[in-house]
Protein backbone atom coordinates (compact mmCIF):
# COMPACT_ATOMS: atom_id res chain seq x y z
CA UNK A 1 0.00 0.00 0.00
CA UNK A 2 2.72 2.51 0.97
CA UNK A 3 4.77 1.34 -2.45
CA UNK A 4 1.24 1.97 -4.10
CA UNK A 5 0.60 5.50 -2.79
CA UNK A 6 3.95 6.57 -3.35
CA UNK A 7 4.20 5.48 -7.29
CA UNK A 8 0.52 7.12 -7.42
CA UNK A 9 2.66 10.52 -6.48
CA UNK A 10 4.98 10.03 -8.05
CA UNK A 11 3.19 9.24 -11.62
CA UNK A 12 0.59 12.72 -10.55
CA UNK A 13 3.47 14.60 -10.45
CA UNK A 14 4.79 12.92 -13.80
CA UNK A 15 1.46 13.14 -15.12
CA UNK A 16 1.03 16.88 -14.63
CA UNK A 17 4.03 17.50 -16.81
CA UNK A 18 2.38 15.28 -19.41
CA UNK A 19 -0.85 17.00 -18.94
CA UNK A 20 0.65 20.77 -19.09
CA UNK A 21 2.10 19.28 -22.44
CA UNK A 22 -0.71 18.12 -23.46
CA UNK A 23 -3.29 20.83 -23.02
CA UNK A 24 -0.80 22.75 -26.50
CA UNK A 25 -1.46 19.40 -28.47
CA UNK A 26 -4.78 19.58 -27.71
CA UNK A 27 -6.00 23.05 -27.85
CA UNK A 28 -3.96 23.36 -31.56
CA UNK A 29 -5.53 20.37 -32.91
CA UNK A 30 -9.00 21.94 -31.98
CA UNK A 31 -8.94 24.79 -33.63
CA UNK A 32 -6.48 23.82 -36.61
CA UNK A 33 -6.65 19.93 -36.94
CA UNK A 34 -3.31 20.36 -36.79
CA UNK A 35 -1.13 18.56 -34.78
CA UNK A 36 1.64 20.69 -33.80
CA UNK A 37 4.75 17.70 -33.70
CA UNK A 38 7.08 20.85 -33.06
CA UNK A 39 5.14 21.38 -29.81
CA UNK A 40 7.44 18.98 -27.48
CA UNK A 41 10.54 20.83 -28.86
CA UNK A 42 9.54 24.19 -27.37
CA UNK A 43 8.86 22.25 -24.27
CA UNK A 44 12.47 21.35 -24.28
CA UNK A 45 13.42 24.94 -25.12
CA UNK A 46 11.46 25.89 -22.28
CA UNK A 47 13.82 23.85 -20.10
CA UNK A 48 17.06 24.72 -21.18
CA UNK A 49 15.69 28.44 -21.25
CA UNK A 50 15.26 28.18 -17.80
CA UNK A 51 18.26 26.09 -17.68
CA UNK A 52 20.30 28.95 -18.48
CA UNK A 53 18.29 31.52 -16.22
CA UNK A 54 19.19 29.15 -13.22
CA UNK A 55 22.92 28.81 -14.06
CA UNK A 56 23.46 32.49 -15.31
CA UNK A 57 20.90 34.26 -13.62
CA UNK A 58 20.66 32.36 -10.26
CA UNK A 59 23.63 34.39 -7.71
CA UNK A 60 21.65 37.31 -8.70
CA UNK A 61 18.27 36.38 -8.73
CA UNK A 62 18.70 34.17 -5.71
CA UNK A 63 20.36 36.90 -3.54
CA UNK A 64 17.92 39.25 -4.33
CA UNK A 65 14.63 37.32 -4.99
CA UNK A 66 15.46 34.14 -2.38
CA UNK A 67 15.25 30.78 -4.17
CA UNK A 68 11.70 30.69 -4.39
CA UNK A 69 12.30 33.87 -6.44
CA UNK A 70 14.55 32.14 -8.91
CA UNK A 71 12.45 29.48 -9.55
CA UNK A 72 9.47 31.63 -10.13
CA UNK A 73 11.53 34.03 -12.62
CA UNK A 74 12.85 30.48 -14.20
CA UNK A 75 9.23 29.60 -15.04
CA UNK A 76 8.30 33.13 -16.21
CA UNK A 77 10.63 33.71 -18.26
CA UNK A 78 10.61 30.29 -19.82
CA UNK A 79 6.32 30.58 -20.10
CA UNK A 80 6.94 34.31 -21.96
CA UNK A 81 9.83 33.20 -24.31
CA UNK A 82 8.04 30.13 -25.40
CA UNK A 83 4.73 31.60 -26.01
CA UNK A 84 6.54 33.93 -28.09
CA UNK A 85 8.26 31.42 -29.94
CA UNK A 86 5.33 29.39 -30.33
CA UNK A 87 3.56 32.54 -32.23
CA UNK A 88 6.92 32.84 -33.96
CA UNK A 89 6.80 29.37 -35.39
CA UNK A 90 2.83 29.61 -36.39
CA UNK A 91 3.22 32.90 -37.76
CA UNK A 92 6.47 31.66 -39.92
CA UNK A 93 5.82 27.66 -40.44
CA UNK A 94 2.11 27.31 -40.28
CA UNK A 95 0.51 30.24 -41.38
CA UNK A 96 2.06 30.02 -45.06
CA UNK A 97 1.14 27.06 -45.56
CA UNK A 98 -2.64 26.33 -44.83
CA UNK A 99 -3.99 27.23 -48.77
CA UNK A 100 -2.04 23.87 -49.39
CA UNK A 101 -4.21 21.82 -46.87
CA UNK A 102 -3.24 19.85 -43.68
CA UNK A 103 -0.85 17.27 -44.52
CA UNK A 104 1.68 20.27 -45.16
CA UNK A 105 1.24 21.87 -42.28
CA UNK A 106 2.09 18.60 -40.42
CA UNK A 107 5.36 18.00 -42.86
CA UNK A 108 6.19 21.65 -41.82
CA UNK A 109 5.99 20.87 -38.00
CA UNK A 110 7.78 17.86 -38.13
CA UNK A 111 10.32 20.38 -40.17
CA UNK A 112 10.24 23.05 -37.52
CA UNK A 113 10.47 19.93 -34.34
CA UNK A 114 13.73 18.67 -36.49
CA UNK A 115 15.48 22.51 -36.65
CA UNK A 116 14.38 23.48 -33.41
CA UNK A 117 16.15 20.15 -31.58
CA UNK A 118 19.50 20.86 -33.87
CA UNK A 119 18.69 24.24 -32.69
CA UNK A 120 19.20 23.50 -28.57
CA UNK A 121 22.03 20.94 -29.85
CA UNK A 122 23.97 23.58 -31.45
CA UNK A 123 23.73 26.45 -28.86
CA UNK A 124 23.31 24.34 -25.70
CA UNK A 125 25.77 21.08 -26.57
CA UNK A 126 25.08 18.04 -27.49
CA UNK A 127 25.68 16.57 -23.57
CA UNK A 128 23.16 16.36 -21.25
CA UNK A 129 23.12 19.67 -18.86
CA UNK A 130 22.34 19.68 -15.44
CA UNK A 131 19.74 22.11 -13.40
CA UNK A 132 21.46 23.40 -10.52
CA UNK A 133 21.02 21.30 -7.09
CA UNK A 134 19.68 24.55 -5.46
CA UNK A 135 16.70 25.43 -6.78
CA UNK A 136 14.70 23.81 -4.13
CA UNK A 137 15.76 23.26 -0.93
CA UNK A 138 15.81 18.73 -1.11
CA UNK A 139 13.66 18.18 2.04
CA UNK A 140 11.80 15.11 2.24
CA UNK A 141 8.43 15.14 4.33
CA UNK A 142 6.47 11.61 5.70
CA UNK A 143 2.73 11.72 6.54
CA UNK A 144 1.77 8.36 7.46
CA UNK A 145 4.72 6.48 6.14
CA UNK A 146 4.32 7.86 3.05
CA UNK A 147 7.93 9.88 1.59
CA UNK A 148 7.24 13.19 -0.57
CA UNK A 149 9.53 15.90 -1.37
CA UNK A 150 8.94 19.54 -1.15
CA UNK A 151 9.72 19.48 -4.88
CA UNK A 152 6.80 17.32 -5.59
CA UNK A 153 4.23 19.07 -3.66
CA UNK A 154 5.66 22.30 -5.18
CA UNK A 155 5.32 20.76 -8.71
CA UNK A 156 1.53 19.43 -8.10
CA UNK A 157 0.02 22.45 -6.51
CA UNK A 158 1.33 24.84 -9.22
CA UNK A 159 0.40 22.66 -12.04
CA UNK A 160 -3.06 22.39 -10.44
CA UNK A 161 -3.05 25.71 -10.38
CA UNK A 162 -1.96 25.97 -14.14
CA UNK A 163 -4.55 23.59 -15.20
CA UNK A 164 -7.52 25.06 -12.86
CA UNK A 165 -6.55 28.67 -14.88
CA UNK A 166 -6.80 27.38 -18.10
CA UNK A 167 -9.91 25.04 -17.77
CA UNK A 168 -11.66 28.36 -16.20
CA UNK A 169 -10.61 30.39 -19.15
CA UNK A 170 -11.63 27.29 -22.07
CA UNK A 171 -14.67 26.18 -20.13
CA UNK A 172 -16.15 29.23 -18.28
CA UNK A 173 -15.26 31.99 -20.11
CA UNK A 174 -17.00 33.43 -23.70
CA UNK A 175 -13.74 33.61 -24.63
CA UNK A 176 -13.19 30.15 -23.94
CA UNK A 177 -16.95 29.28 -25.57
CA UNK A 178 -15.42 31.32 -28.67
CA UNK A 179 -12.14 28.69 -29.17
CA UNK A 180 -14.09 26.34 -28.65
CA UNK A 181 -16.78 27.53 -31.35
CA UNK A 182 -13.68 28.44 -33.46
CA UNK A 183 -12.65 24.67 -33.33
CA UNK A 184 -16.12 23.13 -34.07
CA UNK A 185 -16.84 25.70 -37.12
CA UNK A 186 -14.81 28.55 -38.13
CA UNK A 187 -17.27 30.45 -40.35
CA UNK A 188 -20.14 30.04 -38.01
CA UNK A 189 -17.47 31.42 -35.21
CA UNK A 190 -16.51 34.07 -37.88
CA UNK A 191 -20.38 34.86 -38.10
CA UNK A 192 -20.55 35.60 -33.85
CA UNK A 193 -17.69 38.35 -34.47
CA UNK A 194 -15.21 36.34 -33.48
CA UNK A 195 -11.44 36.71 -34.94
CA UNK A 196 -10.57 33.50 -36.32
CA UNK A 197 -6.57 35.49 -35.90
CA UNK A 198 -6.64 36.03 -32.14
CA UNK A 199 -7.80 32.51 -31.53
CA UNK A 200 -4.90 31.35 -32.91
CA UNK A 201 -2.59 33.50 -31.48
CA UNK A 202 -3.99 32.89 -27.95
CA UNK A 203 -3.80 28.99 -28.61
CA UNK A 204 -0.25 29.07 -29.64
CA UNK A 205 0.82 31.40 -27.46
CA UNK A 206 -0.84 30.12 -24.04
CA UNK A 207 -0.17 25.93 -24.84
CA UNK A 208 4.05 26.39 -25.30
CA UNK A 209 3.67 28.79 -22.47
CA UNK A 210 2.37 26.22 -20.40
CA UNK A 211 4.85 23.67 -22.27
CA UNK A 212 7.59 25.58 -21.23
CA UNK A 213 7.01 25.96 -17.60
CA UNK A 214 6.48 22.27 -17.73
CA UNK A 215 9.77 22.18 -19.28
CA UNK A 216 11.02 23.69 -16.08
CA UNK A 217 9.54 21.77 -14.03
CA UNK A 218 10.77 18.72 -15.36
CA UNK A 219 14.43 20.25 -15.77
CA UNK A 220 14.09 20.71 -12.05
CA UNK A 221 12.34 17.50 -11.10
CA UNK A 222 14.82 14.81 -12.97
CA UNK A 223 17.79 17.33 -12.80
CA UNK A 224 19.21 16.14 -16.12
CA UNK A 225 18.12 17.69 -19.70
CA UNK A 226 19.28 16.80 -23.22
CA UNK A 227 18.18 18.13 -26.72
CA UNK A 228 16.41 14.75 -27.07
CA UNK A 229 13.80 15.32 -24.14
CA UNK A 230 11.35 17.63 -26.34
CA UNK A 231 10.45 14.20 -28.60
CA UNK A 232 10.45 11.71 -26.09
CA UNK A 233 8.19 14.11 -23.38
CA UNK A 234 5.90 15.27 -26.54
CA UNK A 235 5.23 11.57 -27.79
CA UNK A 236 4.11 10.86 -24.46
CA UNK A 237 2.49 13.87 -23.68
CA UNK A 238 0.75 13.31 -27.27
CA UNK A 239 -0.33 10.15 -26.60
CA UNK A 240 -2.29 11.79 -23.15
CA UNK A 241 -4.00 13.99 -25.81
CA UNK A 242 -5.10 10.86 -27.82
CA UNK A 243 -5.90 9.03 -24.69
CA UNK A 244 -8.03 11.39 -23.08
CA UNK A 245 -9.88 12.81 -26.28
CA UNK A 246 -8.11 15.15 -28.66
CA UNK A 247 -9.32 18.61 -28.88
CA UNK A 248 -10.77 17.88 -25.97
CA UNK A 249 -9.20 20.13 -22.99
CA UNK A 250 -9.93 18.49 -20.14
CA UNK A 251 -9.42 15.43 -21.47
CA UNK A 252 -6.16 16.00 -22.53
CA UNK A 253 -5.37 16.61 -18.32
CA UNK A 254 -7.20 13.56 -17.68
CA UNK A 255 -5.21 11.75 -20.10
CA UNK A 256 -1.78 12.89 -18.81
CA UNK A 257 -2.73 12.40 -15.12
CA UNK A 258 -3.48 9.09 -15.94
CA UNK A 259 -0.68 7.94 -17.98
CA UNK A 260 1.67 9.52 -15.59
CA UNK A 261 0.05 6.92 -13.31
CA UNK A 262 -0.16 4.29 -15.67
CA UNK A 263 3.74 4.28 -16.19
CA UNK A 264 5.06 4.84 -12.30
CA UNK A 265 2.36 1.91 -11.53
CA UNK A 266 3.79 0.01 -14.54
CA UNK A 267 7.32 0.48 -13.34
CA UNK A 268 7.18 -0.56 -9.97
CA UNK A 269 5.32 -3.28 -10.46
CA UNK A 270 6.23 -5.08 -13.48
CA UNK A 271 9.43 -3.39 -14.76
CA UNK A 272 11.11 0.15 -14.86
CA UNK A 273 12.41 -0.83 -18.08
CA UNK A 274 9.37 -1.49 -19.93
CA UNK A 275 7.87 1.95 -18.74
CA UNK A 276 7.57 3.59 -22.10
CA UNK A 277 5.93 0.04 -23.29
CA UNK A 278 3.29 0.64 -21.41
CA UNK A 279 2.43 4.32 -22.03
CA UNK A 280 2.21 2.85 -25.83
CA UNK A 281 0.40 -0.02 -25.17
CA UNK A 282 -1.93 2.01 -23.69
CA UNK A 283 -2.35 4.41 -26.74
CA UNK A 284 -2.61 1.09 -29.12
CA UNK A 285 -5.25 -0.07 -26.99
CA UNK A 286 -7.28 3.75 -26.95
CA UNK A 287 -6.22 3.27 -30.66
CA UNK A 288 -8.69 0.55 -30.64
CA UNK A 289 -10.96 0.24 -28.60
CA UNK A 290 -12.21 4.09 -27.83
CA UNK A 291 -10.74 6.01 -31.09
CA UNK A 292 -12.25 9.06 -29.72
CA UNK A 293 -10.68 8.59 -26.48
CA UNK A 294 -12.16 9.10 -22.98
CA UNK A 295 -13.72 12.00 -22.66
CA UNK A 296 -14.00 12.92 -26.44
CA UNK A 297 -17.84 12.08 -26.72
CA UNK A 298 -19.45 13.16 -30.12
CA UNK A 299 -22.53 14.66 -30.04
CA UNK A 300 -24.44 14.40 -33.73
CA UNK A 301 -25.29 17.56 -34.99
CA UNK A 302 -29.61 17.35 -36.18
CA UNK A 303 -29.94 18.12 -39.40
CA UNK B 1 -37.70 54.94 -46.76
CA UNK B 2 -33.86 54.46 -46.81
CA UNK B 3 -32.31 51.60 -48.14
CA UNK B 4 -30.35 50.02 -45.47
CA UNK B 5 -28.57 47.65 -47.73
CA UNK B 6 -27.96 48.21 -51.26
CA UNK B 7 -25.95 45.48 -53.37
CA UNK B 8 -24.85 46.55 -57.04
CA UNK B 9 -23.60 44.08 -59.75
CA UNK B 10 -22.84 41.83 -57.21
CA UNK B 11 -20.75 38.94 -59.00
CA UNK B 12 -19.50 36.45 -56.95
CA UNK B 13 -17.37 32.77 -58.23
CA UNK B 14 -15.75 29.41 -56.82
CA UNK B 15 -13.27 28.83 -58.29
CA UNK B 16 -13.64 29.42 -62.19
CA UNK B 17 -17.42 29.14 -61.38
CA UNK B 18 -19.74 31.89 -61.26
CA UNK B 19 -22.43 31.54 -58.76
CA UNK B 20 -23.60 34.83 -58.63
CA UNK B 21 -23.81 36.91 -62.14
CA UNK B 22 -24.30 40.04 -61.36
CA UNK B 23 -27.21 40.54 -59.01
CA UNK B 24 -28.62 43.84 -57.53
CA UNK B 25 -31.05 44.18 -54.90
CA UNK B 26 -31.86 46.56 -51.82
CA UNK B 27 -33.63 46.16 -48.49
CA UNK B 28 -34.96 49.31 -47.22
CA UNK B 29 -35.25 49.80 -43.38
CA UNK B 30 -37.57 47.94 -41.48
CA UNK B 31 -38.70 45.60 -44.76
CA UNK B 32 -38.64 41.60 -44.80
CA UNK B 33 -37.57 40.94 -48.15
CA UNK B 34 -37.70 37.65 -49.51
CA UNK B 35 -34.77 36.21 -51.95
CA UNK B 36 -36.46 32.60 -53.13
CA UNK B 37 -34.96 30.43 -55.75
CA UNK B 38 -34.78 26.62 -56.06
CA UNK B 39 -31.61 25.05 -55.33
CA UNK B 40 -28.38 25.86 -56.15
CA UNK B 41 -29.68 29.32 -57.56
CA UNK B 42 -27.08 31.19 -55.09
CA UNK B 43 -29.54 32.26 -52.45
CA UNK B 44 -27.07 30.81 -49.90
CA UNK B 45 -24.05 32.02 -51.51
CA UNK B 46 -25.63 35.50 -51.65
CA UNK B 47 -25.95 36.03 -47.79
CA UNK B 48 -22.68 34.40 -47.59
CA UNK B 49 -21.34 37.28 -49.78
CA UNK B 50 -22.94 40.05 -47.56
CA UNK B 51 -22.09 38.60 -44.22
CA UNK B 52 -18.18 38.50 -45.54
CA UNK B 53 -17.43 34.29 -45.99
CA UNK B 54 -17.23 34.52 -49.52
CA UNK B 55 -14.41 37.23 -51.37
CA UNK B 56 -16.18 39.74 -53.51
CA UNK B 57 -14.87 39.79 -57.30
CA UNK B 58 -17.06 42.47 -58.80
CA UNK B 59 -19.65 44.52 -57.75
CA UNK B 60 -20.39 46.56 -54.14
CA UNK B 61 -22.55 45.84 -51.07
CA UNK B 62 -23.23 49.28 -48.79
CA UNK B 63 -24.92 48.54 -45.39
CA UNK B 64 -25.91 51.87 -43.87
CA UNK B 65 -23.93 53.50 -47.00
CA UNK B 66 -21.02 52.19 -46.17
CA UNK B 67 -19.34 49.55 -47.97
CA UNK B 68 -18.84 46.13 -47.39
CA UNK B 69 -16.37 44.92 -49.78
CA UNK B 70 -13.58 43.70 -48.13
CA UNK B 71 -14.97 43.67 -44.56
CA UNK B 72 -13.73 40.12 -42.95
CA UNK B 73 -16.74 38.40 -41.42
CA UNK B 74 -16.26 38.80 -38.30
CA UNK B 75 -16.77 42.43 -38.46
CA UNK B 76 -19.70 42.67 -40.23
CA UNK B 77 -21.73 41.72 -36.94
CA UNK B 78 -20.09 44.52 -35.65
CA UNK B 79 -21.65 46.40 -38.32
CA UNK B 80 -24.93 45.56 -37.89
CA UNK B 81 -25.80 42.38 -39.36
CA UNK B 82 -26.82 38.99 -38.66
CA UNK B 83 -26.61 36.18 -40.10
CA UNK B 84 -28.25 32.73 -39.41
CA UNK B 85 -26.80 30.32 -41.70
CA UNK B 86 -28.46 27.36 -43.11
CA UNK B 87 -28.98 24.12 -41.19
CA UNK B 88 -28.78 26.09 -37.78
CA UNK B 89 -25.20 25.82 -37.48
CA UNK B 90 -25.21 25.31 -33.74
CA UNK B 91 -22.34 24.77 -31.59
CA UNK B 92 -23.35 21.40 -31.09
CA UNK B 93 -21.33 20.84 -28.10
CA UNK B 94 -21.58 23.57 -26.09
CA UNK B 95 -24.75 24.45 -24.09
CA UNK B 96 -27.88 26.88 -25.30
CA UNK B 97 -26.48 29.58 -22.76
CA UNK B 98 -23.41 29.41 -24.20
CA UNK B 99 -24.13 29.57 -27.63
CA UNK B 100 -26.30 32.56 -27.31
CA UNK B 101 -23.31 34.10 -25.16
CA UNK B 102 -21.57 33.63 -28.45
CA UNK B 103 -24.00 35.98 -30.38
CA UNK B 104 -22.80 38.38 -28.02
CA UNK B 105 -19.34 37.92 -28.31
CA UNK B 106 -18.52 41.40 -29.43
CA UNK B 107 -19.96 42.71 -26.64
CA UNK B 108 -18.85 40.42 -24.03
CA UNK B 109 -17.21 42.76 -21.39
CA UNK B 110 -20.54 44.32 -20.62
CA UNK B 111 -22.22 41.45 -19.01
CA UNK B 112 -25.51 43.20 -18.01
CA UNK B 113 -26.09 44.44 -21.63
CA UNK B 114 -25.85 40.36 -22.93
CA UNK B 115 -27.65 39.38 -19.98
CA UNK B 116 -30.46 42.04 -20.97
CA UNK B 117 -30.54 40.42 -24.51
CA UNK B 118 -30.87 37.39 -22.92
CA UNK B 119 -33.82 37.67 -20.99
CA UNK B 120 -35.46 39.18 -24.63
CA UNK B 121 -34.48 36.01 -26.22
CA UNK B 122 -35.65 34.06 -23.04
CA UNK B 123 -38.92 36.06 -23.64
CA UNK B 124 -39.12 35.23 -27.41
CA UNK B 125 -38.21 31.29 -27.26
CA UNK B 126 -39.64 30.47 -23.62
CA UNK B 127 -38.27 27.07 -24.01
CA UNK B 128 -34.54 28.02 -24.56
CA UNK B 129 -34.73 29.28 -21.09
CA UNK B 130 -35.58 25.97 -19.81
CA UNK B 131 -32.65 24.34 -22.02
CA UNK B 132 -30.54 26.86 -21.35
CA UNK B 133 -27.93 24.53 -19.47
CA UNK B 134 -28.52 21.99 -22.51
CA UNK B 135 -25.92 21.19 -24.58
CA UNK B 136 -27.19 22.19 -27.79
CA UNK B 137 -26.50 19.63 -29.99
CA UNK B 138 -29.74 17.42 -27.87
CA UNK B 139 -31.96 20.17 -29.17
CA UNK B 140 -34.29 19.08 -31.29
CA UNK B 141 -34.45 20.77 -34.79
CA UNK B 142 -37.36 22.97 -33.97
CA UNK B 143 -35.46 24.25 -30.99
CA UNK B 144 -32.11 24.59 -32.54
CA UNK B 145 -33.47 27.06 -35.16
CA UNK B 146 -35.19 28.92 -32.89
CA UNK B 147 -31.36 28.95 -30.84
CA UNK B 148 -29.82 30.03 -34.19
CA UNK B 149 -32.33 32.35 -34.62
CA UNK B 150 -32.06 33.92 -30.58
CA UNK B 151 -28.26 33.91 -31.36
CA UNK B 152 -28.58 36.12 -34.22
CA UNK B 153 -30.35 38.49 -32.52
CA UNK B 154 -28.00 38.78 -29.64
CA UNK B 155 -25.93 41.00 -31.36
CA UNK B 156 -28.54 43.37 -31.08
CA UNK B 157 -28.35 43.54 -35.32
CA UNK B 158 -30.39 46.08 -37.76
CA UNK B 159 -30.76 43.63 -40.19
CA UNK B 160 -31.16 39.88 -39.93
CA UNK B 161 -30.13 37.58 -42.70
CA UNK B 162 -32.36 34.18 -42.03
CA UNK B 163 -30.84 31.60 -44.57
CA UNK B 164 -33.98 28.67 -44.80
CA UNK B 165 -35.03 29.08 -41.35
CA UNK B 166 -38.06 26.64 -42.03
CA UNK B 167 -35.38 23.76 -43.40
CA UNK B 168 -36.59 20.13 -42.66
CA UNK B 169 -39.50 21.27 -39.72
CA UNK B 170 -42.58 20.22 -39.07
CA UNK B 171 -45.35 22.23 -40.84
CA UNK B 172 -47.05 23.40 -36.95
CA UNK B 173 -43.31 24.53 -36.21
CA UNK B 174 -42.74 26.45 -39.41
CA UNK B 175 -45.96 28.54 -38.84
CA UNK B 176 -44.43 29.27 -35.17
CA UNK B 177 -41.04 30.61 -36.69
CA UNK B 178 -42.56 32.47 -39.06
CA UNK B 179 -44.77 34.16 -36.76
CA UNK B 180 -41.64 34.69 -34.45
CA UNK B 181 -39.91 36.08 -37.53
CA UNK B 182 -42.93 38.82 -38.19
CA UNK B 183 -42.43 39.56 -34.61
CA UNK B 184 -39.09 40.15 -34.99
CA UNK B 185 -39.34 42.25 -37.86
CA UNK B 186 -42.09 44.63 -36.15
CA UNK B 187 -39.30 45.22 -33.82
CA UNK B 188 -37.68 47.37 -36.05
CA UNK B 189 -35.29 44.93 -37.50
CA UNK B 190 -35.46 44.67 -41.72
CA UNK B 191 -34.81 40.91 -42.43
CA UNK B 192 -33.73 39.82 -46.15
CA UNK B 193 -35.20 36.18 -45.93
CA UNK B 194 -33.74 33.27 -48.46
CA UNK B 195 -36.41 30.60 -48.37
CA UNK B 196 -37.26 27.69 -50.55
CA UNK B 197 -41.11 27.65 -48.97
CA UNK B 198 -41.96 30.56 -51.24
CA UNK B 199 -45.73 30.73 -50.36
CA UNK B 200 -45.04 31.19 -46.27
CA UNK B 201 -42.27 33.65 -47.42
CA UNK B 202 -43.96 35.96 -49.88
CA UNK B 203 -46.79 35.37 -47.35
CA UNK B 204 -44.76 37.70 -44.45
CA UNK B 205 -42.51 39.70 -46.95
CA UNK B 206 -43.18 43.36 -48.36
CA UNK B 207 -41.13 42.43 -51.24
CA UNK B 208 -39.24 39.26 -52.82
CA UNK B 209 -36.77 38.60 -55.36
CA UNK B 210 -36.35 35.43 -57.73
CA UNK B 211 -33.34 34.03 -58.36
CA UNK B 212 -32.76 31.85 -61.42
CA UNK B 213 -29.00 30.38 -61.62
CA UNK B 214 -27.10 33.57 -60.21
CA UNK B 215 -29.39 36.14 -61.74
CA UNK B 216 -32.51 37.80 -60.61
CA UNK B 217 -35.29 37.22 -62.84
CA UNK B 218 -38.33 38.66 -61.31
CA UNK B 219 -39.01 41.14 -58.72
CA UNK B 220 -41.86 42.94 -57.02
CA UNK B 221 -44.10 43.46 -53.61
CA UNK B 222 -45.33 40.11 -52.43
CA UNK B 223 -48.74 40.23 -54.12
CA UNK B 224 -47.53 40.80 -57.60
CA UNK B 225 -45.15 38.21 -57.32
CA UNK B 226 -48.10 35.95 -55.71
CA UNK B 227 -49.97 36.99 -58.88
CA UNK B 228 -47.02 36.16 -61.20
CA UNK B 229 -48.20 33.58 -63.74
CA UNK B 230 -43.93 32.65 -63.76
CA UNK B 231 -43.71 32.52 -59.80
CA UNK B 232 -47.00 30.37 -59.26
CA UNK B 233 -45.48 27.43 -61.72
CA UNK B 234 -42.34 27.84 -60.68
CA UNK B 235 -42.24 28.49 -56.93
CA UNK B 236 -46.10 28.38 -55.87
CA UNK B 237 -47.08 24.56 -57.01
CA UNK B 238 -48.65 25.87 -59.73
CA UNK B 239 -46.96 23.16 -62.47
CA UNK B 240 -47.83 20.76 -60.65
CA UNK B 241 -51.33 21.90 -60.04
CA UNK B 242 -51.97 21.93 -63.95
CA UNK B 243 -50.30 18.75 -64.71
CA UNK B 244 -52.36 16.94 -62.19
CA UNK B 245 -55.32 18.49 -64.19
Amino acid sequence: MRIFLEQMINGLTIGSFYALIALGYSMVYGVMKLINFAHGDLFALGSYLGFTLLVWGNAYVTTNFGLAGGMIAAMLIAAIGIGMAGILVERIAYRPIYPAGRLPAVVSALGVSIFLENMIMVIWGPRYQAYPVNVVPTVRFEIGGIHITLLQIIILILSFILLAFLYYIIQKTTFGAAIRASALDRDTAALMGININTVIFFIFALGPALGGTAGVMVGMYYRQISFTMGWNYGLKAFTATILGGIGNIPGAMVGGLLLGIFEMLGSAYISTAYKDVFVFLILILVLIFRPRGLLGEKIAEKV
Amino acid sequence: MSALLKINNLHIFYGSIEALKGISLEVNEGEIVTVLGANGAGKSTLLRAISGLLPIKKGKIEFEEKELNNVPAFEIVMRGISHVPEGRKVFATLTVEENLNLGAFTDRKNAKLVSERKERVYNLFPILEKRKNQLSGTLSGGEQQMLAIGRGLMSNPRMLLLDEPSLGLAPLLVKQIFKIIYEINSQGIAILLVEQNARKALGIAHRGYILETGNISISGLSPELKNNKKVQEAYLGGAALKKIK
